[in-house]
């Protein structure tokens, strides 16, 4: 029997209320008395020499009240980057000046030179488009290999495009380069991981305030973690101390991590709110987000897999560029590194890897993490150049995975990772079963029956979450903590609330963290509520992204709860006259062990609040706990997805016909919600297979700049998924034993798709296609087949 | 700066606009009703939909001047007169049809012209007839079957085959 409450429960949202009704309340929803409207001046070219702005025409059209350039911010500071990678050589990385607004330079286009404030948002617009800009256009740097080959310098002060030449595990390198060079077989594969626009649907907006009767500045916007927001601009932007600083994300559509950031349109409505003494509100157009959310993926790599004669992994070898763009975004150059770097051991005993990445500044919008972020780019080039080797070595590719499946654990991989469960080869049965892989060849025959091209494309993934021990990250860089807050507030009657510093945007959390403590108390769910989202009203947290929300968040939730009913049992022995270590919490009830002396959860509440009768020499009255938690580890879901497409071979075109996806999430709060996440990840891999791409043309201008060219997917390109995570081995070092699920249909699905239109190709005897880059539009694919 | 004057939700309503402002801006800015969002400048996304004399129609490719007396329909408006979810409504909410919500109110709007046009469509037509509402978070896979629960058809069958 399913559960029909608490962990483990398909619990129907409680957050669906107000969004199905047009009762959310996102950032622009949000209007302040006496309001103006910010309209940002951008770069139209790639690269340029500022010669002047001209602000006087649009001072003076109607409406407008201030027209800010670069000299207004000059005691302002740059937006900070939030992780300090050290190169092969021991060398901090370069690290560039990002002024809020463009200052000399402007180095891609939608950069940011002006803001014109204005009564109307209109007025604002209008004023925008009459602002002079005398701008040198310079050639512009737009291809990685020719960026650190001596093209145009994006940063002229830094001397060099290459941000860093980092090395992993530098120390393996020549033994790699040694079990390479005498290996029985080696597999090359070249490929591009294609640059994606996050698009979250909801596009990003800021709304500055400023009282200055109290001195309190606030800013409302669209953000996965207010709370770093109020860190990074208040500290190292603006000025603004912390106490005097709030920063509020309420609902928000959406983020995949582009909503991570900390971006310069946030500094800058709040720091004219300052400046003007009303709030000054900017929301973003599409074709806005298109060239100023940051960006993801973008590597270009070379990967080169060892075997033996019996197909066992020797050793991994890559080489990838990795675009930054023209800037460091907040968590930029820790993606292709610690997030990509050291997956690459994926679900395998590989005992050598070396990993050789080049960061590389170009004219383009600034690349930061995109759900999986360096995982999905880590997973695409080991699968894929996995199914390529059994093709060479003329092995099955889910006998060659198994063959070298990770079976013992905790298991320590080559590059740094200690991973402490997982179960590949159960996970891949079950994939068997809910994918019907033994069904594929009728299936296959049904497709060419119709003149289709069918393949079946199968991998495995592994990702590292739960992101991550604060000591560690400190260690390979990060400028911040990664632990977790939450506060639990038990109210006199008995309510209780938790204020969490993890922030849902689509995940849920206001039902599956009412899930656990409702569990952990034995009260019904109805009388939890869930507060996110507000530095005013939550403790000091970090958000949420990497699939950290439970396993971090959840962590600290369940950790301040634990203190909450520790002290609960005090005040009941007291209450009961019993020894505290006798006393027991079920459903709602403590009682001292085998007895039937017992006092309800409410009665203990109260007397919390109401302490007449309590012991308070030894306790202080009130129930309200407050607990960080800062991870032993990272955790490590997997699972091992398969794909089957059509290919027809007339046009090219690509058709997803089924898609399974087995999952080890460790224990899981609510199914339905966990299976949601899948089905969005698998969504996007699809899209980044098929349809997706970020494209430049020569002079760095954005050709896929709105959604009549940059193809998301919709309804009718993607099929019903099946998705089963019931192959679960729960982490061992955390307290509900999860391990995450946000990005993994994200990471995983991209592999099977491309497997799978190979197959297809294979089978139908072309044989000499052994990759194709994603996106795989029916013009790639046809081309493909004309050889 | 010129009147205009329509029924919305039931409750007629007026106001000053441009000639240039969208009925969205008029609903959202002008009315309050920012149920019905903005999610692109294209006419793409579909977020805001609304139903303007019974048709699906996206608020932001339609200029509020031109709907001088129509009858307009917003999510604010969809559900039961007691205030319980309509019958979409709930099954969105049923299926975990959404998760971030911000393209809801316009994939509701839709799927209630659709099933207004069709009441029993099959998986290929919601499938088509949604394509003009894009959702970054679901995968469309649990909003395609609210859409079908909603029509009254068996959606376990249909989501297994």
């Amino acid at each position: 029997m399913p559960k029909d409450h608490g962990i483990g429960a398909s619990q129907k949202r409680r957050e669906d209320l107000r969004f199905l009704t047009g009762r959310g309340r996102y950032t622009d929803d949000i209007n302040l008395p006496g309001q103006l409207y910010a309209a940002f001046v951008r770069s139209t070219v790639a690269h340029g020499r500022i010669n002047a702005v001209d602000t006087a025409t649009a001072a003076a059209m109607p409406g407008v009240v201030r027209v800010f350039t670069a000299a207004d911010f000059a005691a302002v500071g740059g937006l900070p980057c939030g992780w300090q990678v050290t190169d092969r050589h021991g060398k901090p990385m370069l690290e560039p000046k990002h002024p809020v607004l463009a200052e000399g330079k402007v180095r891609h286009v939608g950069d940011p030179i002006a803001l014109v404030v204005a009564e109307t948002a209109e007025q604002a617009r209008d004023a925008a488009e009459a602002v002079i800009l005398d701008i040198a256009e310079l050639p512009p740097v737009l291809d990685m290999k020719a960026a650190v080959a001596g093209g145009p310098l994006v940063h002229d002060e830094l001397g060099s495009n290459l941000c860093y030449d980092w090395g992993f595990v530098e120390e393996n390198r020549e033994a790699v380069d040694a079990a390479i060079r005498s290996a029985h077989h080696v597999t090359t594969l070249e490929l591009v991981n294609n640059r994606l626009v996050p698009n979250a649907m909801e596009p990003r907006c800021a709304v500055g305030d400023y009282n200055p009767a109290t001195d309190e500045t606030t800013l409302y916007t669209t953000s996965q973690n207010p709370h770093v927001i109020r860190l990074l601009m208040g500290a190292f932007v603006l000025g603004v101390p912390e106490h005097k600083l709030r920063v509020v994300a309420p609902d928000v559509g959406g983020g995949f991590g582009s909503k991570i950031y900390h971006y310069a349109e946030e500094a800058a409505v709040t720091f004219a709110a300052r400046a003007l003494r009303r709030p000054v509100k900017w929301t973003a157009s599409r074709s806005e987000s298109f060239i100023t959310d940051a960006q993801g993926r973008d590597h270009v790599t070379k990967i080169e897999l060892a075997l033996d004669r019996e197909g066992h992994f020797l050793a991994v070898r890559t080489e990838t560029y990795a675009n930054m763009g023209a800037y460091l975004s907040t968590f930029a150059p820790c993606i292709p590194t610690w997030l990509h770097g050291t997956l690459m051991a994926g679900n395998y005993r590989t005992p050598l890897i070396y990993v050789n990445v080049k960061a590389v500044f170009t004219n383009t919008v600034p690349v930061d993490a995109y759900r999986g972020a360096g995982r999905p780019e880590a997973t695409f080039q080991l699968e894929r150049v996995i199914d390529k080797a059994a093709r060479e070595l003329g092995m099955d590719p889910i006998e060659l995975r198994r063959r070298n499946f990770i079976t013992e654990f905790p298991y320590q991989t080559p590059v740094a990772l200690v991973y402490d469960t997982g179960n590949y080869h159960a996970t891949m049965d079950r994939l068997a079963e809910i994918a019907d892989l033994a069904g594929f060849e009728k299936r296959r025959q049904e497709s060419a029956a119709k003149g289709l091209l069918r393949g079946l494309g199968v991998n495995c993934y592994i990702e590292a979450c739960g992101i991550a021990p604060s000591n560690l990250v400190g260690q390979l860089g990060a400028r911040a903590g990664l632990y977790e807050s939450a506060t639990v507030r038990v109210n006199a009657t008995g309510g209780v609330v938790v204020m969490t510093g993890s922030h849902s945007h689509g995940q849920g959390h206001e039902t599956t963290f009412a899930q656990v403590i409702a569990e952990m108390i034995g009260i019904p769910e109805s009388q939890v509520e869930i507060v996110h989202g507000d530095t005013a009203n939550t403790p000091m947290g970090m958000g949420t992204y990497g699939s950290r929300s439970i396993a971090v968040g959840g962590s600290a939730m369940v950790r301040a709860a634990s203190k909450i009913i520790a002290k609960a049992k005090k005040i009941a022995a007291h209450l009961l006259e019993a020894s505290d270590s006798d006393i027991e919490l079920k459903d709602g009830k403590f009682t001292v062990a085998g007895t039937d002396k017992s006092v309800d959860w409410g009665s203990v509440c109260l007397a919390a609040y109401v302490p007449h009768n309590y012991p308070l020499a030894d306790l202080e009255p009130g129930l309200e706990e407050t607990a960080f938690y800062d991870p032993a580890n990272f955790t490590f879901p997997s699972g091992a997805y398969a794909c089957e497409v059509e290919v027809d071979p007339e046009t090219g075109k690509v058709t997803v016909a089924r898609f399974a996806a087995a999952d080890d999430f460790g224990n899981v709060i609510n199914p339905m919600i966990v299976d949601g996440q899948v089905h969005g990840g698998i969504a996007q891999g699809i899209g980044q297979a098929l349809l997706e791409t970020c494209a430049y043309d020569e002079n760095g201008q954005l050709v896929t700049g709105s959604y009549m060219d940059y193809a998301m997917p919709r309804a009718d390109d993607v099929p019903f998924y099946a998705v089963d995570h019931s192959c679960a081995t729960p982490c061992t070092h955390n307290p509900l034993g999860v391990k995450g699920c946000g990005e993994a249909g994200a990471i995983g699905s991209p592999p099977a798709v491309v497997n799978a239109v190979i197959d297809a190709l294979q089978r139908a005897g072309h044989t000499h296609v052994t990759h194709i880059d994603m996106p795989l539009s029916p013009a790639r694919v046809w081309a493909a087949m004309q050889h | 700066m010129t009147q205009v004057s329509m029924t919305v939700n039931g409750r007629a309503v007026s106001g000053e606009v441009e000639g240039r402002t969208l009925l969205v801006q008029f609903l959202r800015e002008g009315l309050g009703l920012t149920g019905t969002h903005v999610g692109c400048d294209t006419s793409q996304c579909g977020a805001c939909v609304v139903h303007v004399d019974g048709k699906a129609v996206k608020a932001c490719a339609v200029f509020a001047l031109d709907l001088q007396g129509a009858e307009v329909r917003t999510i604010e408006g969809m559900a039961n007169a007691d205030g319980s979810l309509s019958v979409i409504q709930q099954a969105f909410q049923d299926h975990h049809g959404l998760q971030c919500g911000f393209c809801t109110p316009g994939m509701v709007m839709s799927a209630a012209a659709l099933l207004a046009e069709n009441p029993k469509p099959s998986e290929a037509e919601v499938r088509k007839y949604l394509e003009g509402n894009l959702c970054r978070c679901t995968g469309y896979h649990n909003i395609v079957k609210a859409v079908l629960a909603a029509s009254g058809q068996d959606v376990a069958a249909i989501a297994a085959e």
